[in-house]
């Protein structure tokens, strides 16, 4: 399970050789640092789509959420000057709240992840741009909001709050999902639901748990996002961030089957992406090209990953072959050529 | 009698350590209807699946028409006229009546645009249907028919592709008996013109209706050969049976402990109108018989919480237990070993360590937070206890055989503390070694207290294991047997919904 990580690690490492040898300036402190806070601001929310994926699901609703949290979120400060640990927590909150309606449209209703957060995502940007009657909404001069800006934005010798506070959650996660209870039945219940329920498992709660987490996350990256552009623009703030969230799972190993990813994976897909972003910039090629450059990058990984799986498989079912001595041809054809693997090891003697 | 279609001549078939055919022979007459009769395992699927292409013989010829064949593809076969009509039958149930009997040989209009000729394709249907006798028009949706129904679009299937012999495999398995009756006319009907049918079923009454000659398999054999004039039921079971099947039975090593499992008016989704009503002691194995579609699989699930109890309750030594769901049931001792082990019993891509503990995670865990050596050290004594053949527990479960993969569901549950257990086909696909392990298994378990309820379809099984057998038909429980009553013939009966009276009368 380690292995796709390993090879995820040393394509970074490779593609940021590369740059740096390039243009040196990719390896700057400053551009760095930057993209630790880009990494930082996008990882937050990328993990908690990396478990909702993880189930067997999709939030397609995140960017929107962005919008509608964010517009509420300065409002809260600016026209009703609330102090802002309750601000914080009311968006917290609110993120939440839509992620449990959604679980609960999921599990309970048993409507399709696609459809239910594809409406979430028409919605809630609706909603926001309704709400400010598409205005722009920013922060005025001695707002309430300094302290919490101080912290979102901030560093700590250098390095990016947001990108501290991701390493902090992906520890946390990490635990939780590669050694806790939940996570062990997240895997079972993305793997094979049914069989998950056959062994007592609450796959309701197991899957609308993890959108609930995804809300909660994408609450807190309203916040780190409000603060990073100072600014909510209803129709545009967010856009797209979804899909970014999306590929990052995707290559950091997640598949949209379910049952297969890792926090770690989560992490460095999102790093790739951002390294990506960043030498589009840094090697001078057309910005238009930024986003096919990011596509073919997750074309030709994922491709390759499910090359390398397959050889694995097939060596695997081989040596079974060699150890099997009794054999008959291509019987049960069973799916993923568990037949041709071997049934028992040396008890023939 | 007429020209031979089609023969079979030394046809065997070997896996790995079992042998499910063996130097059978078998010859089909034109306009014939062939009984193929043998108990579950007796190699009659497997031969038919020989004969339709699906699967290769190890040794013998098919001869069609004149050819020898040492093997056939599917193509082949169709295009030898061969047609099955399935026991789960394999229409697409989004397409309509043409289309399905056109699959793959679609008719096209529009020269190179090659699109589907809905029009030509529904009026070739028509005259078909009509000669069926079918109620229903071509363009109708799969979706929309009965099984019965089903199945005159399966026939139709066959009569389009010009079939010789029509393969008919437990076709009125899911029928009532008026829509079985009009199945018996159809094949009356395709025998006068000229096509044979090969008949597969358990029901020894359609069997005595409809063939002109009987074949029986046992355990891979051809038997015996019935003529018309030589049916008789007796004929045809001691044909089957042949054999001792007390043989398997291991009797309980104590006698049975008080209390047990009692199921009162217990009322499923699948037979709304039906009540069940049935107990299991502690100590005994009851074994729970029928036919296909009798009830039973609703009956475990039902108890097991998955599907929802619409009327009655479950009692464990006398007290109510409550189970809304399978987490319910596991709390009260109640598991299930369900009949499809990769779909519902297994996370196939998951180590068996963790299939082992998938049910009771929380024992080996503290704050949440799982106990990786507790865990494995309960994996590995149920590996142990189980003789699970694997390198280590750390295996993903795919990679086990059959018997296996179905001691790694047991040793989830025995991992924990049983009271009461249903058994779902648990040898279904098994090879038999392993099936004398998990019988000795569930003696073991029985004797250690646990009630266990097997369902089963292999008489075999169910005669040589059970203490007691609970016969379905139809939703309900028809009979109950003591150990003094098994019979095949006994079991048979109640399973077809006789009175427990006659089958009294008949064991006596």
């Amino acid at each position: 399970m380690m292995k796709k990580e390993l090879g995820l690690f040393l394509l970074l490492a490779v593609i940021s050789a590369i740059t740096g040898a390039i243009n040196p300036a990719f390896l700057s402190v400053v551009n760095l640092l930057n993209m630790a806070n880009l990494i930082g601001l996008f990882g937050v929310f990328a993990l908690g789509e990396g478990l909702v994926i993880i189930t067997g699901g999709i939030d397609l609703s995140l960017g929107s959420m962005f919008a509608l949290l964010g517009v509420v979120f300065i409002d809260l400060l600016t026209t009703y000057e609330i102090y802002w640990p309750l601000a914080l927590l009311l968006v917290l909150l609110g993120g939440l709240a839509l992620g449990g309606i959604q679980g609960f449209l999921i599990t309970r209703l048993k409507m399709q992840p696609f459809i239910v957060t594809l409406c979430g995502l028409l919605i809630y940007r609706g909603a926001a741009r309704y709400y400010t009657s598409d205005s722009t909404r920013g922060f005025g001069y001695g707002d309430e909001a300094g302290t919490l800006g101080n912290i979102a934005s901030g560093n700590i010798a250098g390095i990016p709050n947001t990108f501290i506070f991701l390493i902090i959650l992906a520890l946390i996660l990490g635990v939780l999902l590669h050694r806790s209870v939940y996570g062990r039945w997240l895997y079972a219940v993305g793997k094979n639901e049914e069989a998950a329920r056959f062994s007592g498992i609450n796959t309701n709660f197991v899957i609308a748990t993890a959108y609930i987490i995804s809300g909660g996350l994408a609450g807190i990256s309203t916040v780190l996002f409000v603060f990073y552009t100072n600014s909510v623009s209803p129709s545009s703030f967010g856009n797209f961030y979804e899909l970014y969230a999306i590929a990052a799972a995707v290559l950091g190993g997640c598949s949209l089957r379910g049952g297969e990813g890792s926090i770690l994976g989560v992490v460095l897909g999102t790093a790739l992406l951002q390294v990506l972003q960043n030498l589009v910039n840094i090697l001078g090629i057309p910005n238009s090209l930024n986003f096919a450059v990011m596509g073919t990058v997750i074309l030709v990984g994922v491709l390759a990953d499910q090359q390398l799986q397959a050889r694995r498989r097939r060596k695997a079912a081989l040596a079974g072959l060699a150890r099997t001595t009794l054999l008959q041809g291509k019987q049960s054809a069973s799916p993923r050529g568990a037949g041709a693997l071997p049934t028992s090891t040396g008890d023939h003697a | 009698m007429a020209e031979t279609l089609l023969e079979l001549r030394g046809i065997s078939k070997t896996y790995p350590g079992v042998r499910a055919l063996d130097d059978v022979n078998l010859r089909v007459y034109r306009g014939e209807v062939l009984g193929l009769i043998g108990e579950n395992g007796a190699g009659k699927s497997t031969l038919m699946r020989v004969l339709g292409g699906v699967i290769e013989p190890s040794e013998g010829v098919i001869r069609i028409g004149g050819n020898d064949h040492a093997r056939m593809t599917v193509s082949e076969a169709t295009r030898a006229g061969i047609a099955f009509v399935h026991q789960e039958l394999n229409l697409f149930e989004n397409l309509d009546v043409a289309a399905n009997v056109f699959i793959g040989r679609e008719k096209l209009a529009g020269g190179p645009l090659k699109l589907v000729d809905n029009a030509q394709m529904r009026a070739q249907v028509t005259p078909l249907l009509e000669r069926l006798g079918a109620d229903f028009a071509p363009d109708t949706l799969v979706d929309n028919l009965s099984i019965a129904q089903r199945q005159m679009v399966e026939i139709a299937k066959a009569l389009s592709i010009d079939a010789r012999v029509i393969i008919m495999d437990e076709p009125t398995s899911s029928l009532t008996i008026s829509e079985t009756e009009r199945l018996l006319e159809v094949i009356a009907d395709l025998k006068a013109h000229g096509i044979s049918v090969i008949y597969i079923s358990h029901r020894l009454g359609e069997i005595m209706t409809c063939a002109d000659r009987v074949v029986v398999l046992r355990d891979g054999h051809t038997v015996g050969e019935l003529a018309r004039a030589e049916l008789s039921h007796a004929a045809m079971i001691r044909l089957m049976i042949g054999r001792d099947l007390k043989s398997l039975y291991t009797p309980p090593s104590r006698p049975p402990h008080p209390g047990g499992c009692d199921i009162v008016g217990l009322v499923t989704s699948a037979f709304p109108d039906r009540q069940i009503n049935l107990s299991v002691q502690r100590g005994e194995i009851l074994g729970l018989a029928g036919l296909v579609g009798a009830g039973r699989t609703s009956l475990a699930r039902a108890a097991f919480g998955i599907d929802p109890l619409l009327a009655g309750e479950i009692r464990i030594d006398d007290a109510r237990v409550r189970v809304a769901s399978p987490r319910d049931a596991i709390r009260q001792g109640i598991y299930l070993v369900p009949e499809d082990r990769k779909k519902s019993g297994l996370v196939l891509e998951l180590p068996i360590r963790e299939n082992v503990t998938l049910a009771s995670l929380l024992n080996y865990a503290r704050m949440w937070l799982v106990n990786g050596a507790a865990e494995r050290k309960v994996a590995k004594e149920q590996a142990r206890s189980l003789s699970i053949k694997a390198p280590s527990v750390d295996m993903e479960a795919v990679t086990l055989s059959g018997g296996n993969q179905q001691k790694v569901v047991l040793g989830k549950w025995l991992s924990m503390q049983p009271r009461v257990m249903f058994f779902d086909e648990p040898t279904r696909g098994i090879d038999v070694g392993a099936k004398s392990e998990i019988y000795a298994l569930m003696r073991e378990l029985a004797d250690r207290g646990v009630a266990i309820v097997m369902i089963s379809s292999d008489m075999e099984e169910v005669i040589g294991v059970s203490d007691r057998v609970a016969v379905m038909h139809e939703g309900g429980v028809s009979g109950v047997l003591e150990r003094e009553q098994f019979s095949e013939y006994n079991v048979l009966r109640l399973a077809i919904g006789q009175a427990l009276e006659k089958v009294e009368a008949a064991a006596s």
